[in-house]
């Protein structure tokens, strides 16, 4: 139908065998129907400004406690960042980051100590972030061949074309291929809380469950060989250049290593800004009633293995709790409250300009 | 020595036939006969055997033919480059998303087309292959009608349709005439007369018929329908004869005959030489005013998509200068890659940017466009308003291109006869030497005004005058080319004559002359028949008078006469002529002038047509000369046109002036309201007739075109005559702008009622002189301009005694104007024709003078009055209807490319999309599409009653108003803040802050990262809901059809989304979508933001809205408010009387 009337309009004289124009000799009456004489029975609203008024301060009246309500619940989500790129020379981290080579099979360790000035109840979200990093880069975010992680074993032994360069090394294709796993995240991350009695005491971080449920289960899957050994399945594959480990070495866990490691799921869903942060590790909340996180002193200590310097790139670490709404997020709340005091603004306007000229109008219709 | 002789002869009588260098001719042989030795040698040519091919392909060429057809427009060409380019270079969308629509467009229209072909392929089968009798060494056989040949002889019986181009050589009736209709070929169902030539009528009989051994020499085949010249050399007697052949002679495919038993005739142009195949070529395209805005803003948006290219392209080698930026550890080129010369590079970059954001110019647009004009124009077909019963007839559309154009005319141009008035001719009176006759009889049930007061019969004095009155009467009875019908099977316009025996009708092509006879029959004197060349008259007396008929000088616009030369039974020879009093009494020598001047005069200012009716007695030596000039122009085979008429023109000389006729053509039903609605609505009327000036004018007034407070400027021939028509025109320019001077002319129309209004009339040959090109150019490009000046300043303008060609020369010349108006040409005849083809708008009203019109038009509507509803609602509703149409979907492509613009700048400008390729492929086909097409479609902002009441309404769309640069300005601008409140806000969401689902809905309960496609599809989200919205909030008219396609779209939207995202698709390389919807929708705070984009997207739109409409409201806003209002109080009284019964 659509091109039907796309053509309708024939660069050709031809003479169209059907057409609008084609009547016949049949009774040429139209039909009274109420579609073909326009005269449907229809609803008619017209906007003006006393029927936008009340709509105006009913969204103004909505929006503005929706607003407070969200830029409060952001205000009480706690949320700690910490820089440990080390670009600075008295950051704990300088060495490491200076001293960084690929060629490096020792990673470098640097201690970076905190203080949380409140409590953390509940569970506590850690975070590593990354600036000017462009996960959503076009090379980089095609750079990923699907089938493979999804258990393709055919994938596996002959990776997409899509991975160039980083699908294969001396003809061995790479597992898994492309330039985002092969630049997957791999500083490792350890929080002590200092007692106040001087003892550390490292901070229990749970690594699963921080991946989508679905692509952990049905989207990312590992091959299946004939056997279930992890190591033989990726028989004849190479790590990406970049990975210390194979990807079969990634966790103990069976269930959360190769292609369903959770870390390199979360890296491999790309970021959509340059600058983004992606959930590490969850700090599970203990069963009494102490916090999860308590006030006073902690120590960060990094494996320094990611670098980011050589494209003027920072590095976070980031703990937040979480709230009905999601992490802290004042921007909402402000937005909210905005757009709801800008429509009650223009609804006192209009009501001044609809009682001063709405009047006029009527009675000059009337008198016509 | 005998052939040379012969050979002289021939060369003789050809010359005497008039032949010169003939180049262009064929020859053929009646039988396949070759001529006797010894005539001129004719190269025998080849012709096309009779095959007719309307079809376009053939089923090897389809493709390729049809492939280079569309890829012929500019729109497919466009679409096919990037969707190669897309497919040559690695660019960020996948080719599907452009291919898939193209292919879509390409295919079902090939569908359609190749259809259509079948059916021409089997209609030309079905012709080609019906039997014909071909008549074959004196027997008839059947052959298919595709082998037949020129020079065949074939028998044609009655109701069979010819199958060829025919020359009629005899026929069943004794004269050798046949009737023919030629209803399928333009409509004119009336039976006209063919003759055959004197010489063959004679051979009917299959067996005859063999024997006749003659040549024909004419003219090669020529697309002209009446237009036809050759001759016949016979060569059964001794010496050859030669003899003229004209259209008369000639039988035309398609037609049929009536009325005659049957008839022989020879092939002489076959198959897609045949005339009507000639015809099937094109008019010329019109385009709508729309369409040209359109045009402009697609260079407008393809100068953005260019800029947007070029500029991101040049940021991106700004931006990539540092090799870290470029190539950091992470994302490194392949080889190839890095090899590529920087040039190519750069090309391809801005290449794979073009096709990243080409969906600004969306392929769907074209499509819903033309849809949209397509299925729009069956309204107009399916108004039972515009039906009308008297004809059975309903609105027609020729095209559809031009449903918005209806809505921005701003100069009608009109026909006066057929329709203005019903061209119904009514005998009202004549006058002989200025002695009124009025008829007894009372027609139709009408009295006729002031009859009483009328010199009747038996006051005219004097045997002289008696002489004159009785030459007078039998003129009229014989002047004419009206045919008796005596059957009741005319199923052409009849006129019952109920005469007491037999009933007769009188058919003729002209309803004047019809008119005539019938009024000269209530007078006493009634036309029989013509019979064997006499024309039988019975008169006062019951006695029947005979008249040889010698010669008809038939009647042309140019002439604006008609004469017949008759043998009356004494022997006398009298030429009669009838015809418009300017062009009769110039040529008159003696008679009462001056009276029936007058009298002619007072009937023009009652309206009426008159005719004026001379004659001249000839001398038999006379009529041999007459003869001779005659027959000399008639066998001339150049310019026989122009001979003929010199030799008309030194006929038609020295005439004795009879008399003047008047006749009535009543106003068309509701022609003046129509008129004055059309005035209200700010639309211009021009009057253009070939009548005289005081006719005109009476009827012009009659139509309230001309007001009784409207000062007439006249620019007349007579005015011309005193002064020069340089100070003619300077004169009327200066009272003209004296009035109107400071006044703007809105401000004039609005107050037309208080203020003098101008009508101008002119005549045709003051505007030919104001249109001569002048010996100083200068000084006649200033007439025109002073011309249009003064038009411009007049409220009316009649131009009277216009030719054909005059009539689409001021079409042209208003057309041509520095505000180039839109104009529209309405006419029902032939002579409008060529204003109708040149008018932007061309209507042809399905009147009494054939179909000429109807089938040249771009729209055909029964009445005049029905106009009104074509122009006030019809044209007012789908300009409203298109202009919103177009402007929405620049609108929502603006909103749809630009976030995908700013992302680049936060993605290295690396061509990323934002949305997924199934999000941009089905964006423009099915999320969006459906609300907007049934909006251009079914959109009422105002009532049709209240439209047709208030023709102002008109005035608030003139001037493609909605459609000029500001406007489109405003759209673009609102799309732009759209654009940005999504991307921005999407922005802010996942920039600074973790936005993030804490999963409550789903089974764990985590907090979960989004990436790129979910960022992108939260945009895409509030982008569909904020354009469907949109367009919900533009919407005045909604029927439950709008709600399902608008709730419908919205729904199917998610339902996609949820089952795009909700499945591994085995046949895709990536699951980038997988879940990403479902997602985002358990996370509270995308829903929360969705709906506060949304908001804020649609906001300042409201408020522009509301803000213009209470303070500077159109006139179709106040009374669309007022309606409200009147609603409003309504349901007030209504309450209050409740609240009253409550207490």
């Amino acid at each position: 139908m659509m091109a039907s009337s796309y053509s309708a309009k024939d660069e050709d004289g031809h003479i169209t065998v059907s057409g609008p124009g084609g009547g016949t000799l049949r009774n040429k009456k139209p039909e009274n129907t109420a579609f073909k004489q326009q005269r449907l029975p229809a609803w008619q609203p017209i906007l003006t400004a006393g029927t936008v008024l009340p709509a105006f301060f009913i969204i103004g009246l909505i929006f503005i406690p929706i607003g407070i309500g969200l830029y409060v619940t952001s205000n009480n989500i706690k949320e700690f960042e910490i820089d440990y790129t080390g670009d600075d020379t008295s950051s704990p981290c300088y060495n490491c980051a200076k001293n960084f080579s690929w060629n490096n099979t020792k990673s470098c360790t640097c201690t970076i100590p905190f203080q949380l000035d409140q409590p953390y109840e509940s569970n506590v979200f850690m975070y590593y972030g990354l600036s000017n990093f462009y996960q959503n880069h076009r090379r980089y975010v095609k750079s990923r061949d699907d089938s493979q992680l999804n258990g393709n074993i055919d994938s596996l032994k002959k990776p997409s074309k899509e991975c160039e360069p980083y699908a294969s090394i001396d003809n061995k294709p790479i597992a898994p291929c492309g330039a985002i796993a092969n630049s997957m995240f791999n500083d490792t991350l350890k929080l002590f809380y200092n007692d106040p009695n001087g003892t550390s005491v490292p901070i229990p971080l749970t690594s699963t469950g921080i991946a989508w449920w679905t692509d952990k289960h049905v989207k990312f899957r590992n091959p299946v060989g004939t056997n279930s050994n992890l190591t033989a399945v990726f028989q004849g594959t190479v790590k990406p250049v970049n990975w210390h480990r194979p990807v079969y070495e990634l966790d103990t866990d069976p269930e959360n290593n190769g292609f369903i490691n959770e870390d390199f799921i979360v890296w491999m869903r790309t970021a959509a800004l340059p600058t983004f942060r992606k959930l590490y590790r969850i700090i599970q909340k203990k069963n009494n009633m102490a916090p999860t996180l308590p006030r006073g002193n902690y120590t960060l200590v990094v494996d320094y293995n990611y670098p980011v310097r050589s494209f003027e790139g920072r590095k976070r670490m980031i703990l937040s709790t979480i709230s009905w709404m999601g992490g802290k997020n004042p921007f909402l709340g402000i937005a909210y409250i905005t757009v709801g005091s800008v429509c009650f603004f223009l609804g006192v306007v209009l009501l001044v300009i609809h009682h001063k000229y709405g009047n006029r109008n009527n009675s000059a219709n009337i008198s016509n | 020595m005998g052939m040379d002789f012969s050979t002289l002869r021939t060369l003789i009588s050809r010359y005497c036939v008039g032949e010169e260098n003939w180049v262009d001719s064929r020859t053929i042989y009646i039988g396949h006969k070759e001529p006797p030795p010894g005539t001129e040698a004719f190269i025998q040519q080849r012709f096309p055997d009779n095959r007719i091919v309307s079809s376009k392909y053939t089923f090897w060429n389809f493709i390729p033919k049809n492939m280079f057809e569309q890829f012929r427009r500019v729109a497919n060409f466009y679409f096919l480059i990037i969707f190669l380019v897309q497919l040559i270079i690695d660019t960020p969308t996948s080719p599907v998303t452009s291919g898939l629509p193209l292919f879509f467009v390409i295919t079902v229209t090939a569908i359609k087309q190749g259809y259509e072909d079948w059916l021409r392929h089997k209609a030309d089968n079905a012709v080609n292959q019906c039997s014909v009798h071909v008549v074959h060494h004196g027997k008839v056989v059947r052959k298919q009608s595709r082998k037949l040949r020129v020079g065949d002889v074939v028998l044609v019986k009655e109701d069979e349709t010819f199958p060829c181009d025919l020359i009629l050589l005899s026929s069943s009736r004794d004269d050798g005439t046949c009737f023919v209709t030629t209803a399928s070929l333009d409509g004119e169902s009336s039976h006209k007369t063919y003759y055959a030539v004197q010489e063959t009528k004679a051979y009917n009989t299959e067996k005859e018929v063999d024997t006749i051994h003659a040549t024909i020499e004419c003219e090669q085949p020529q697309p002209d329908l009446y237009k036809f010249v050759g001759r016949i050399n016979i060569y059964m007697t001794n010496e050859p004869v030669a003899r003229p052949l004209g259209s008369e002679n000639l039988l035309l495919r398609g037609a049929t005959l009536k009325n005659t038993e049957y008839i022989y005739a020879v092939v002489i142009y076959t198959g897609m030489e045949t005339k009507m195949a000639l015809n099937y070529q094109s008019k010329s395209q019109k385009r709508s005013a729309v369409e040209k805005s359109m045009n402009a803003y697609l260079v407008v948006y393809l100068c953005i998509l260019i800029s947007k290219a070029l500029i991101n392209t040049a940021l991106k080698y700004v931006w990539q200068s540092d090799p870290n930026k470029d190539e950091p550890f992470y994302n490194q080129k392949t080889e190839v890659e890095r090899q590529r010369h920087v040039l190519i590079r750069a090309f391809t970059d801005f290449l794979a940017f073009m096709v990243l954001f080409n969906y600004i110019i969306p392929v769907s647009m074209y499509v819903t466009v033309e849809m949209q004009k397509f299925l729009g124009s069956y309204f107009i077909m399916w108004d039972d308003e515009m039906f009308d019963e008297e004809l059975g007839e309903r609105a027609v559309v020729n095209t559809s291109d031009l449903n918005e154009e209806l809505g921005q005319v701003e100069y009608v141009f009109t026909d006066k006869t057929g329709t203005l008035t019903e061209n119904n001719m009514e005998f009202i009176e004549c006058c002989v030497d200025g002695h009124v006759y009025v008829p007894h009889a009372i027609c139709n049930g009408q009295v006729m005004p002031g009859a009483a007061g009328m010199d009747m019969i038996d006051s005219s004095p004097g045997p002289a005058a008696r002489e004159h009155e009785e030459l007078f009467f039998r003129a009229l009875c014989l002047c004419h080319t009206v045919q008796v019908k005596e059957e009741d099977t005319v199923d052409g316009i009849k006129h019952g004559i109920h005469q007491g025996k037999s009933t007769s009708f009188y058919i003729s092509s002209s309803p004047d002359e019809v008119a005539l006879v019938e009024g000269m029959k209530r007078l006493g004197f009634t036309y029989l028949r013509l019979k064997d060349g006499q024309m039988e008259i019975l008169n006062r007396e019951d006695e029947v008078e005979k008249f040889e008929l010698l010669e008809v000088l038939t009647f042309d616009s140019v002439r604006r006469r008609m004469s017949v030369i008759v043998k009356a039974s004494t022997g006398e020879v009298y030429l009669f002529c009838k015809g418009a009093d300017s062009s009769i009494f110039p040529r008159v020598i003696s008679g009462k002038v001056d009276q029936v001047r007058a009298r002619v005069e007072q009937n023009a200012v009652e309206g009426l047509r008159t005719l004026c009716v001379a004659y001249r007695s000839l001398s038999p030596e006379q009529y041999e000369e007459v003869f001779q000039l005659l027959n000399r122009a008639k066998l001339a085979l150049q310019d026989r046109d122009k001979q003929l008429a010199e030799a008309y023109d030194l006929i038609e000389k020295d005439l004795i002036l009879l008399g003047a006729t008047a006749v009535e053509d009543r106003l068309q039903e509701k022609a003046a309201d129509t008129i004055e609605s059309l005035h209200k609505a700010g639309i211009k009327v021009w009057v253009l007739t070939g009548d005289k000036m005081e006719t005109a004018a009476a009827t012009c007034y009659a139509s309230k075109l001309f007001h009784r407070n409207t000062q007439i400027l006249e620019l007349t021939t007579k005015r011309t005559e005193e002064q020069s028509l340089h100070d003619v025109l300077f004169e009327l320019s200066r009272t003209v702008l004296r009035q109107h001077g400071g006044m703007t002319r809105d401000t004039f129309s609005e107050l037309s009622g208080d203020c003098t209004d101008y009508g101008l009339i002119i005549d045709g040959a003051t505007l030919s002189a104001v249109m001569r090109p002048g010996q100083e150019g200068s000084n006649s490009g200033n007439y025109k301009e002073k011309f249009l000046e003064i038009c411009r300043n007049c409220s009316a303008v009649l131009c009277c005694r216009m030719a054909p060609l005059q009539k689409a020369q001021i079409v042209k010349l208003i057309k041509a104007s520095e505000e180039h108006p839109i104009t529209l040409a309405i006419g029902d005849g032939a002579n409008d024709v060529s204003m109708i083809l040149e008018a932007h708008v061309g209507i042809g009203i399905m009147g009494k003078e054939g179909r000429q019109a109807v089938r040249n038009s771009d729209y055909a509507i029964p009445k005049f009055k029905h106009l009104k509803k074509m122009l006030l609602v019809h044209g007012h509703y789908y300009y409203i209807r298109i202009s919103e149409l177009v402007q929405y979907f620049f609108y929502k492509n603006v909103c749809f490319i630009f976030p995908q613009f700013l992302y680049q700048f936060f993605c290295g400008f690396s061509q990323q999309p934002l949305y997924d390729t199934a999000y941009l492929t089905l964006y423009n086909i099915s999320f969006t599409s459906l609300p907007i097409l049934l909006y251009s479609l079914i959109e009422q902002h105002i009532n049709m009653d209240i439209l047709k009441k208030d023709p102002c309404l008109y005035r608030d769309i003139a001037k493609n108003s909605l459609l000029r640069w500001p406007t489109f300005i405003y759209w673009t601008v609102l799309g732009v803040y759209d654009a940005i409140v999504m991307f921005f806000g999407a922005y802010f969401l996942f920039d600074n802050t973790t936005f993030t689902s804490n999963g409550q809905l789903m089974t764990t309960n985590t907090q979960m990262m989004f990436g790129n496609w979910t960022f992108g599809t939260l945009v895409f989200t509030v982008l569909v809901f904020t354009v469907t919205f949109k367009l919900a909030l533009d919407t005045h008219y909604w029927t439950w059809i709008n709600h399902f396609v608008i709730w419908g779209s919205l729904i199917f939207f998610v339902v996609f989304s949820l089952l795009w995202g909700g499945i591994i698709w085995p046949f895709l390389n990536y699951q980038r979508m997988y879940y990403v919807f479902m997602q985002m929708l358990s996370s509270g705070p995308a829903w929360l933001s969705i709906i506060l984009l949304i908001t804020a997207s649609l906001l300042p739109d409201v408020v522009k809205k509301v803000i213009w409409r209470t303070l500077w409201p159109t006139t179709t806003e106040r009374i669309q408010q007022g309606r409200d209002n009147k609603r409003y109080e309504r349901a007030l009284a209504y309450m209050s009387s409740d609240s009253l019964l409550m207490e």
